[in-house]
């Protein structure tokens, strides 16, 4: 092995460590943190991680503390974004239930998520929790809504609106869900 | 001369109604182009002249700032209706109650990409542990320090527990209430207008009693035996005795925090004397 190459192999496994096991309360990596461990060249380590996990349906996700996704990040924006380790393609029902999640409450998820983002980002926890109410037992909506906020999906402010927050950057492709909801592409599978 | 303080009083009740309109539309995110703009700039210049006290002028310009607010949402209306990411709500509602959950998730699974994270203990982590674990002192042992001398139960008398300060030799409304007529009193003698400003009232001759009465002055105004009056712009802060003790409304209190700090007892015993 050259030495380069053995020399991005050791990153590449130091950057896997960070990356797939939780260091903090939240997962996931700053850009900084990896440029620490790393060294300057850590968005090549991860570019190459990210090769690498291809085959096995993962990637590496970089999300930026703006909301909305940068095209040329500059040194600065890469350190202040977050990076995780994310399915690149898509569970299927039974897998879902495998990790932990009914039916019912992944469609309250996605139902909620939707609905958020097209009221801007912010809507009222009552419209939502009438929302659920519709196809929800009422007695799990308000756990549902407060699970959600529990797992980092939502979070809520002091005047009970409810908005998008990190998990939902990291793992929903918002502008997908809402194409495919208005398609109405639930029959393709 | 009344015709002008009648309208002064009625300009004061617009402004007053437009800060509550757009303070709605800020926080129950109602539609911001509700807002008739035009028009309320319309009425914050015709009520401008009219505007003399500090307390006028900072209405107009409370009211300038909530139309400014109400602006900026119209403008990231505007912004987020020209993205790809608008839906409209009722289309997107609609579609959302006509699909069945199973559906639902058939889409959400197509946009949703779980973040892979793990949690597993290693074997140097295990032997890092055992190693804490051989080293850690037996519980016994480490309470032995802190084990206190047992006292066998008695009485007490209520002077002894005044002696304590676990009891106080006056129960505490009726320490408010006394503290309530040395508000009034003093309001009496150096006060003007019914009221006092606040650091002549609470000041004292030590720092510490300072404080004590500042926490005493704090239950005053919660309890509606005083109210606060505060001056932003030249930074005063008044206090005013009540007749009667005001009835708590069901209205959400408002805190204001008063910083009672060295450095503010010392000046203002610089200029109390």
């Amino acid at each position: 092995m050259s030495k380069r190459k053995a020399y991005y192999a050791s990153k590449m496994k130091r950057a896997t460590h960070m990356l797939f096991y939780r260091r903090h309360k939240k997962p996931g990596v700053k850009g900084w943190e990896l440029r620490k461990a790393l060294g300057a060249d850590y968005p090549k380590v991860l570019s190459i991680l990210d090769n690498y996990l291809k085959p096995l349906d993962l990637q590496v996700k970089t999300v930026f503390e703006e909301e909305k996704p940068v095209e040329k990040p500059t040194l600065e924006q890469l350190d202040k974004a977050r990076f995780y380790i994310t399915l690149r393609g898509e569970l299927t029902p039974k897998e879902a239930k495998m990790i932990g999640w009914r039916i019912d409450d992944l469609a309250g998820l996605a139902i909620t998520i939707a609905y958020i983002i097209s009221k801007k980002g912010k809507a009222p926890r009552k419209e939502v929790e009438e929302l659920l109410r519709d196809k929800l037992p009422g007695w799990k909506v308000s756990l549902n809504i407060d699970r959600y906020i529990r797992y980092g999906y939502l979070t809520q402010d002091e005047n009970e609106q409810l908005y998008l927050d990190w998990r939902t950057r990291a793992e929903v492709d918002q502008k997908a869900l809402i194409d495919m909801l208005l398609k109405g592409e639930a029959q393709t599978e | 001369m009344s015709s002008k303080r009648e309208k002064a009083k009625i300009g004061r009740e617009k402004l007053q109604r437009i800060i509550e309109m757009c303070r709605s539309v800020e926080e129950r995110s109602l539609d911001p182009f509700l807002v008739d703009v035009d028009q309320i700039i319309a009425v914050v210049r015709e009520y401008f002249p009219e505007w003399e006290l500090p307390e006028d002028l900072c209405l107009d310009a409370e009211t300038i700032h909530r139309l400014a607010s109400v602006i900026k949402l119209q403008s990231e209306w505007v912004k987020h209706r020209s993205t790809s990411l608008y839906t409209d709500p009722f289309l997107l509602e609609e579609k959302i109650k006509s699909m069945n959950g199973e559906e639902m998730v058939k889409v959400f699974f197509k946009a949703w990409h779980p973040i892979v994270e793990l949690e597993q203990i290693s074997l140097h982590s295990l032997i890092e542990s055992m190693r804490y674990w051989e080293s850690l002192v037996p519980l016994k042992e480490r309470w032995k320090e802190f084990a206190q001398p047992e006292v066998a139960a008695g009485s007490a008398t209520r002077e002894e527990l005044i002696r304590e300060r676990i009891l106080r030799d006056k129960a505490f409304s009726e320490e408010l209430e006394s503290f309530w007529q040395e508000l009034k009193n003093k309001v009496d003698e150096k006060g003007s207008d019914g009221k006092i400003r606040y650091w002549d009232f609470v000041g004292a001759e030590t720092y510490e009693e300072t404080v004590r009465r500042a926490f005493m002055t704090s239950f005053l105004v919660t309890y509606g035996y005083a109210t606060l009056e505060i001056r932003p712009l030249e930074e005063e802060i008044f206090i005013k005795p009540m007749e009667k003790p005001a009835k708590t409304t069901k209205k959400q209190l408002v805190s204001i925090p008063i910083a009672v700090t060295v450095e503010e007892w010392q000046k203002w015993r610089g200029k109390s004397k």
